[in-house]
């Protein structure tokens, strides 16, 4: 449950399909366009999936419905890559000789 | 109550640019094909030495010029004996935000605080953003970036989720959009809301920010090596990094070989909700590259002050595999660790120098920033989740959307010529449609927007109209 004043997440639906472009692919006009935005929870409490205001941290008001309670982020390095390694290694191995590009196979 | 419909909105597309950028486009305008490009260029009234003092005011340019001895030694083994150029690399990271994105911003910005609004929007899911970001910070006014983010699963791309979290970092509000080109009419109808200024990246302001980069490697090359670079290689998209380049260079007195180098992204359209995810980068690529420099004007102002076909020598692409290598190879040979969409001129670079001979020189005028999210590591990672294959072998092989193929050899990296004569006669041909009869005065335009001559653009006219 957020709180009046908590950092938020909202979500909503900018343009239905059919009030979509004519000029854009199908695959895009079959689907809406979707607009999220953060802010600060105008009500004194809400809960996932309730429609909310917020006032964003230019001060607009925005209308959506409650997507995410202290919203963060997770994106990260990713997984190994090992094909990296082997880059690294190759390169200084053609450069620096074999035993700097001990791993290069 | 004002009509918020798409068509509405868009219809009041002009009005709501003249309010927000604070120009009325129309002076420049013949009422033909012909526009007064250079008195655009120079209403923005801020001539070289102010660009460059309102920079240094926020602390931006005058960065290093760095030698890359060791890719340098590297596509020596590669090449010829006695060719392979001495290649260079301007380190735009150092900037404040982390790339040159931030010059153009700067001048925007300022502008922008000049004219007393209040804030700035901009669209863009880039390193421009955090430019526009950082800016903002420093000279008090709002920010608003606006971000093609996600796909309609949810899913984004780490590398512009990553852009979202720097700019909010630096006290933007981010407004994250599903794909499609309508982003452009949330922008408008954000314009309208706020009264804010729109800091496009296509203004002359914006423009006129990138020539100090071209201005600073005259200099900066003249004073630390004696002589003028051979050839500057842009990383390529918009079209806005390569002409503020050249203009800068120019203005020193400065004429290097102009190349742009664009990532091939062909065979995937940009405004897919299916593709958008299938693409490893996400700028400097084909996708914008190409439809930019024959139709500049198609960008979010009325005319775009990024016209690259003007100062174009050559147009290369290469493939996502080889830059991807190349930047690997940076941080292993040089130490220097780099976001890779900016490395674009890099990977071409590679193989331009094996081209040339050894006692010429190559500058890659760019780095960009590297992060979570924004590195070669989880960009592949994205890519072999997503179901792309990843797998070493020729590039020349790779299906962009399908394939990611690492050059088994640095030998096997190149950098592939377009046709120039296609390129400048596809712009004539997007030009003249819808026009009768082309002036003497739209004649002389065609071709200063193409570099060629009259000539030319009366050939071209003739066989596009059989």
């Amino acid at each position: 449950m957020a709180k009046k004043h908590d950092y938020v997440q909202i979500h909503r639906i900018v343009l239905e399909p059919d009030a979509r472009a004519d000029t854009i692919p199908e695959d895009t006009h079959s689907v809406p366009l979707e607009m999220w935005v953060k802010g600060y929870l105008n009500e004194e409490s809400a809960k996932i999936g309730d429609e909310v205001t917020i006032t964003t941290r230019t001060g607009r008001q925005v209308k959506g419905v409650l997507v995410d309670e202290a919203p963060h982020y997770t994106h990260s390095f990713g997984n190994l890559v090992p094909e990296l390694l082997r880059v690294g290694d190759q390169v200084r191995g053609i450069l620096f000789g074999e035993e700097s590009g001990e791993g290069a196979k | 109550m004002r009509d918020t419909s798409y068509q509405a909105v868009m219809q009041r597309k002009n009005e709501i640019m003249k309010k927000s950028v604070g120009m009325d486009y129309g002076k420049y305008e013949s009422g033909s094909i012909a526009f007064d490009y250079e008195g655009m260029m120079r209403d923005t009234g801020y001539t070289i030495d102010e660009v460059i003092r309102i920079q240094k005011g926020f602390s931006i340019g005058d960065t290093r010029i760095m030698e890359l001895k060791n890719i340098t030694a590297l596509a020596r083994k590669c090449a010829k004996p006695g060719k392979g150029a001495r290649i260079f690399i301007k380190d735009e990271a150092a900037n404040p935000s982390g790339s040159f994105k931030v010059r153009r911003a700067a001048i925007s910005v300022y502008q922008a605080k000049k004219m007393g609004y209040k804030g700035v929007i901009t669209a863009t899911s880039g390193n421009y953003g955090a430019a526009v970001a950082s800016v903002c910070a420093m000279a008090g006014l709002k920010c608003i970036v606006v971000q093609e983010c996600f796909d309609s699963k949810g899913k984004g791309q780490p590398e512009i989720i990553e852009k979202a979290r720097k700019c909010e970092a630096l006290g933007a509000e981010v407004v994250q959009l599903s794909v499609g080109p309508e982003l452009f009419y949330s922008v408008l109808l954000m314009l309208e809301e706020t009264g804010y200024f729109n800091a496009s990246l296509y203004t002359p302001f914006g423009i006129a920010g990138v020539e100090s980069l071209g201005y600073e490697i005259a200099h900066q090359f003249r004073k630390d090596y004696n002589c003028d670079p051979d050839v500057v290689v842009c990383s390529n998209a918009g079209g806005g990094n390569l002409t503020g380049t050249a203009r800068g260079l120019m203005k020193a007195n400065c004429h290097p070989q102009i190349v742009a180098a664009s990532v091939n992204l062909k065979g995937l359209h940009m405004a897919s909700d299916t593709q958008f995810n299938r693409k490893s980068f996400t700028t400097s690529h084909t996708g914008f590259g190409m439809p930019f420099a024959t139709n500049p004007d198609r960008s979010d102002v009325p005319r775009s002050a990024a016209r690259p076909l003007r100062y174009m020598d050559r147009y290369v692409t290469v493939n996502q595999g080889e830059v991807f290598y190349i930047t690997e190879a940076l941080a292993s040979l040089e130490g220097l660790e780099k976001g890779p969409a900016g490395n674009t001129a890099l990977a071409a670079a590679f193989y331009l120098a094996q081209e040339m001979d050894e006692n010429q020189t190559i500058v890659v005028q760019e780095t960009e920033y590297t992060g979570a999210g924004k590195h070669v590591n989880p960009q592949l990672s994205f890519a072999r989740e997503n179901g792309i294959e990843i797998k070493f072998g020729n590039p020349d092989e790779e299906v962009p959307g399908k394939s990611i193929i690492l050059p088994e050899h640095p030998s096997l990296i190149r950098a592939r010529d377009y046709d120039m004569e296609h390129l400048r006669k596809s712009y004539i041909k997007n030009k003249i449609a819808g026009f009768d009869k082309p002036t003497a005065e739209d004649i002389k335009f065609l071709a200063e927007e193409t570099n060629t001559d009259c000539d030319f653009v009366l050939r071209a006219i003739e066989e596009i109209s059989k």
